[in-house]
């Protein structure tokens, strides 16, 4: 069975391709107002690799990972949770605007008076016996997705004086490829603390920046319920080929 | 769909990536006690030599008959040929800056240049005071096909050594230095 798959190898192997991210669009690894990336960035430029068949694919995870509440970060304990209710939800799309359906999204976030349920966390605020700060979900045939969380505290840290993290969520998403794989945050629109915060303005791009900060979506608040941001996700696009008909047939 | 889109910039994991990251069963690329699996232990290091403590190590990678379960590898999706292998592995370091991955050894790929890829994993680094993930790969030690993998070769020949794993008592040994002197070559992809 190996012997003609593994080795068969010439220019007869077509791979989707996708398009590069441009310089801008991501932070650089050495932030110095970021304190902690000047021992941790590499030093020599990164080494251009080509997409081959390891990048082009990906773990298609989801199915099986997920407990019934884990979109609902409100009802995994047996009280809610203080804090302002919110709807969080939104597109995963890659960057020509189509939905990557059934991809897994993994969110973490601090309680409403901004702390970690983490044992790292020890700054003065009170913990939420009823709120983890943990949501996965996956997203739909059309690439949407909905958590229902509650609004995130800021907090202080040490980076500089006086240093507040703005409010914000973790996301984490897989796309459908290895070269797609992101981590980022998610941020309110309107923060104050945007101005002093390395990590937001680690992205120079201020267009870029402002893909991180989610919409407020009034149509889908729920009356007498929640309030809903928005937050679309796009993940880089693919290259298409004058074969990608056929692949898609397969 | 012509629309080009900006994509959403990449930010770093924080030191609560526990929190949302971590899996009971994150480090089993395949499940335990599966013939042939070993392990791939490492440590991470910053630009002191000092252990990283709040990192995560993801790996992908494709079977022992080098083929994924992916519909967009062109000679089609296989299911795994060992039962139970997930391709993916994620493992957060200690407090000593350790991480571990329990795996199977991939097979050889065909290289779309006519080439063969040896066997390989790719790996993410995540943490605290990064960005953006690094991606790195590893290679076995004293396999043959690494002499014209497409992608050691393309890489100094004095920095080659920091991509290829070593070998260790329950599998291999792979450090990953993220800055300094025998800095670990990281990848644009």
């Amino acid at each position: 069975m190996t012997q003609d798959t593994v080795h068969q190898t010439g220019s007869g192997l077509l791979l989707p391709k996708y398009r590069r991210d441009d310089v801008d669009a991501h932070p650089p690894l050495l932030s110095p107002g970021y304190k902690s990336t000047v021992l941790r960035s590499p030093q020599r430029p990164l080494t251009y690799l080509p997409q081959r068949l390891t990048e082009i694919t990906g773990p298609l995870l989801g199915q099986g990972r997920l407990g019934e509440l884990d979109h609902d970060l409100t009802r995994q304990h047996d009280g809610e949770p203080q804090g302002q209710r919110i709807i969080v939800h939104g597109r995963v799309l890659d960057g020509d605007g189509r939905p990557v359906p059934h991809t897994l999204v993994e969110i973490w976030q601090a309680n409403a008076a901004g702390r970690y349920r983490h044992a790292v966390d020890n700054w003065p605020a009170p913990i939420d016996p009823n709120f983890e700060g943990v949501g996965r979900g996956l997203t739909d045939d059309r690439g949407h997705y909905r958590f229902i969380t509650v609004q995130p505290g800021a907090y202080p840290w040490r980076n500089h004086d006086n240093a507040w993290r703005p409010a914000h969520i973790h996301f984490s998403l897989f796309g459908r490829a290895f070269t797609q794989r992101l981590v980022t945050q998610m941020y309110f629109p309107g923060d104050p603390l945007f101005f002093q915060d390395p990590i937001f303005n680690s992205v120079r791009d201020p267009k870029a920046r402002d893909r991180m900060i989610a919409r407020y979506d009034h149509a889908t608040t729920a009356p007498e319920w929640a309030l809903a941001y928005e937050f679309d996700i796009v993940l880089r696009g693919r290259e298409s080929t004058p074969f990608e008909d056929e692949d898609d047939d397969e | 769909m012509s629309e080009k889109l900006g994509v959403t910039p990449a930010q770093t994991v924080g030191p609560f990536l526990h929190l949302g990251l971590l899996w009971p069963d994150g480090p089993y690329v395949v499940p335990e006690g599966t013939p042939g699996a070993f392990w791939i232990r490492g440590q991470i290091f910053d630009g002191t030599g000092a252990p990283v403590v709040d990192a995560l190590v993801e790996s992908w990678q494709a079977d022992p008959d080098g083929r994924f379960d992916h519909p967009d590898d062109p000679r089609g999706a296989r299911p795994p040929a060992v039962p139970g292998f997930r391709g993916f592995g994620r493992s957060e370091t200690d407090a000593q800056g350790r991480y571990a991955l329990l795996t199977v050894k991939p097979g050889p790929l065909p290289d779309p240049d006519g080439g063969t890829e040896a066997p390989h994993l790719t790996l993410s680094v995540f943490g605290r005071g990064l960005l953006h993930r690094l991606v790195t790969r590893l290679y076995f030690p004293d396999e043959p096909a690494n002499a014209a993998d497409p992608v050691l070769c393309s890489v100094d020949a004095d920095r080659r050594d920091t991509l290829v794993a070593g070998p260790a008592p329950d599998g291999f040994r792979f450090d990953i230095r993220l800055q300094g002197a025998h800095e670990t070559v990281f990848f644009a992809v």
